[in-house]
């Protein structure tokens, strides 16, 4: 099915819910509100006309000060038997970052939604085992939020000083020749 | 003789394997709870080699990215960046021009090669077959030095650009290449004399490790890890890009999903990339190697610059300026690479740096899958199920 029909019929079956269709270069997205994320999702993977098996990518976008709503999570779909793809968005908020979990629908979708919780801070309701991933467990701040500053945190992340800690620690042991 | 009443006593351990470990094939920390011989619990705990790519990019200029696409997946770094190259691309609305296409679909098969035989010789490595190590390394460095010839690097090869390739090819490459693709098929014969019949590697690979097609779906697993349980999906075939359309080849697939059918696919690619660059190098069409308006978006070669009025401004406004602001949009492109479905999501505000650039790494998706593979089983097969899934800690962690 191509990829505008697909977002009609999205639109036909939560029309409440799709607050935007927008195509770029032969790819489509779709703009919902997060309420009813997991119903949307568990309707598209259930269907039998568009049966999208596959979670393809989980990510969130952080739109600081560009757009009303700040963070956005993007789910790319796209379904084995039919060969056919598309762009799902959720919006979440800044103050209360929280979305449901799909990963009742997608197995898939369990790291994806760990990456997105450590880098955006965007909670997943429903996450059986939602913790860090990619950065350690005591880390302050989530590092892919625009107002994160690229060259790091101002304060030096404490594990850091453990590890220098023990280099220098380490360091009689060198051999000296 | 008296009767031994009490039972013996057991009890669950928790054993922590890596981050340190030969067979992790990098920097992967699985926290095992074992009941004996059995695992009970496995957790994978990644992000040892997490660089922050995603989040460097957003300061880069499309062009300056390209580089850091290479230090993803360090064994197929050309792969990365075709993918890279492609996304870009096509946000851009640009297309490659013929040539440069089949250099691309060539140097991208000569990196699944080499990709797949180190995961061969480490894999049969970690399952106690030493020998295919040597011999399949031994092929590796041809490829490397092929890579050497072409463009002065061996691993971190940065080679193709935005809008074609940086150099052109030389005869010379291409006949050395030639007679590579001639001598590789008999290669691969001597890899399977060495192991696939061998009754410990079929013991430790057969029925271990098996993940039925419907469920490696919705794990949204990709590449030879997925068509070992059958299923048909190459994106090369499915959303062809380069000179992929222009090629025949066979989708090698599994039926079982266990390790020994992954093995098998991956073994039946070798061949398959083989007959690619072949057919690759037989077609290669005359022409340029870069699109006509790739100035824009990339440096011109350093020859022309001292030359030429238009490469000096070029050069200068791109130094200065940045490229040329990318129409603003969003755009996911995905290319198979050795590993599976590599995906770039790119989200343009307008301006001559990414927005936002998402990576979306095969190795990430298939390190999720390992709790699933390795529960239940012997602790024994963990490490064939880390061997199966070829994963590489640079690109899980980026």
């Amino acid at each position: 099915m191509e990829p505008l029909e697909i977002a009609q019929k999205i639109k036909e079956r939560f029309p409440e819910e799709v607050k935007d269709i927008r195509e770029f270069r032969g790819q489509v997205s779709v703009t919902v509100k997060r309420e009813r994320i997991v119903e949307i999702c568990r309707w598209l993977h259930d269907e039998p006309e568009l049966d999208f098996d596959m979670l393809k990518d989980l990510c969130g976008v952080d739109y600081l000060g560009k757009k009303p709503i700040r963070f956005e999570v993007v789910y790319t779909l796209y379904s084995m038997n039919h060969h056919h793809m598309i762009r799902l968005k959720a919006e979440v908020p800044e103050e209360d970052p929280e979305i449901d979990s799909v990963i009742e629908v997608w197995r898939g979708a369990d790291w994806h939604e760990r990456e997105c919780y450590d880098m955006f801070g965007i909670k997943f309701r429903g996450h059986p085992d939602l913790r860090r991933i990619l950065l350690p467990e005591d880390w302050e701040g989530h590092p892919l939020r625009k107002d994160y500053p690229e060259k790091g945190p101002e304060k030096e992340w404490k594990g850091f000083q453990d590890v220098l800690d023990t280099a220098r620690r380490l360091q009689e042991y060198v051999w000296k020749g | 003789m008296e009767r031994v009443e009490k039972p013996l006593q057991t009890k669950e351990i928790t054993l922590n394997m890596g981050p340190q470990h030969p067979s992790t094939h990098g920097v992967l920390r699985l926290v095992l709870e074992l009941d004996g011989e059995t695992v009970v619990k496995c957790t994978p705990y990644v992000g040892y080699l997490h660089r922050g790519i995603e989040k460097l990019s957003e300061g880069m200029t499309y062009m300056q990215a390209l580089p850091l696409t290479d230090r993803l997946d360090y064994i197929s770094s050309m792969a990365n960046n075709v993918g890279y190259c492609l996304a870009v691309e096509r946000l851009f609305g640009i297309e490659a021009p013929e040539r440069a296409k089949f250099i691309r679909t060539m140097v991208c098969e000569m990196t699944r090669i080499s990709s797949h035989i180190i995961w061969l010789g480490t894999h049969a490595l970690d399952l106690g077959a030493m020998t295919p190590f040597l011999y399949s390394f031994r092929e590796r460095e041809w490829i490397l030095d092929l890579f050497e010839k072409l463009c002065g690097a061996r691993l971190t090869v940065s080679y193709p650009r935005i809008g074609g390739v940086r150099n052109d090819v030389s005869q010379e490459f291409l006949d050395s290449l030639y007679k590579f693709t001639e001598e590789f098929p008999r290669r691969i014969e001597e890899y399977e004399t060495l192991i696939d019949q061998n009754r410990i590697w079929l013991k430790r690979t057969k029925g271990i490790g098996v993940i039925s097609a419907e469920e490696a779906i919705n794990w949204g697993l990709t590449g030879p890890t997925l068509r070992g349980s059958g299923v048909n999906y190459d994106i090369r075939k499915k959303f062809p890009y380069d000179a992929y359309d222009r090629v025949e080849f066979d989708v090698p697939l599994g039926k079982n999903g266990d390790v020994y059918d992954r093995y098998r696919c991956r073994m039946e690619e070798l061949r398959q990339s083989t007959r690619i660059i072949r057919q690759c190098i037989e077609k290669l069409p005359e022409g340029p190697i870069m699109a006509p308006d790739a100035p824009k978006f990339t440096l011109p070669p350093k020859d022309r610059v001292l030359a030429d009025m238009e490469s000096l401004i070029h050069h200068f406004v791109l130094i200065t300026k940045g490229p040329m602001a990318a129409p603003e949009g969003e755009i996911y492109v995905a290319t198979e690479v050795p590993k599976g479905e590599l995906g770039f999501y790119i989200v343009s505000d307008g301006t001559g740096r990414p927005y936002r650039m998402r990576v979306r790494a095969p190795s990430f998706v298939h390190a999720s899958v390992l709790p699933r593979l390795c529960e239940g089983g012997l602790v024994a097969d963990v490490i064939a199920n880390i061997g199966t899934i070829d994963i590489v800690l640079g690109e899980c962690d980026r």
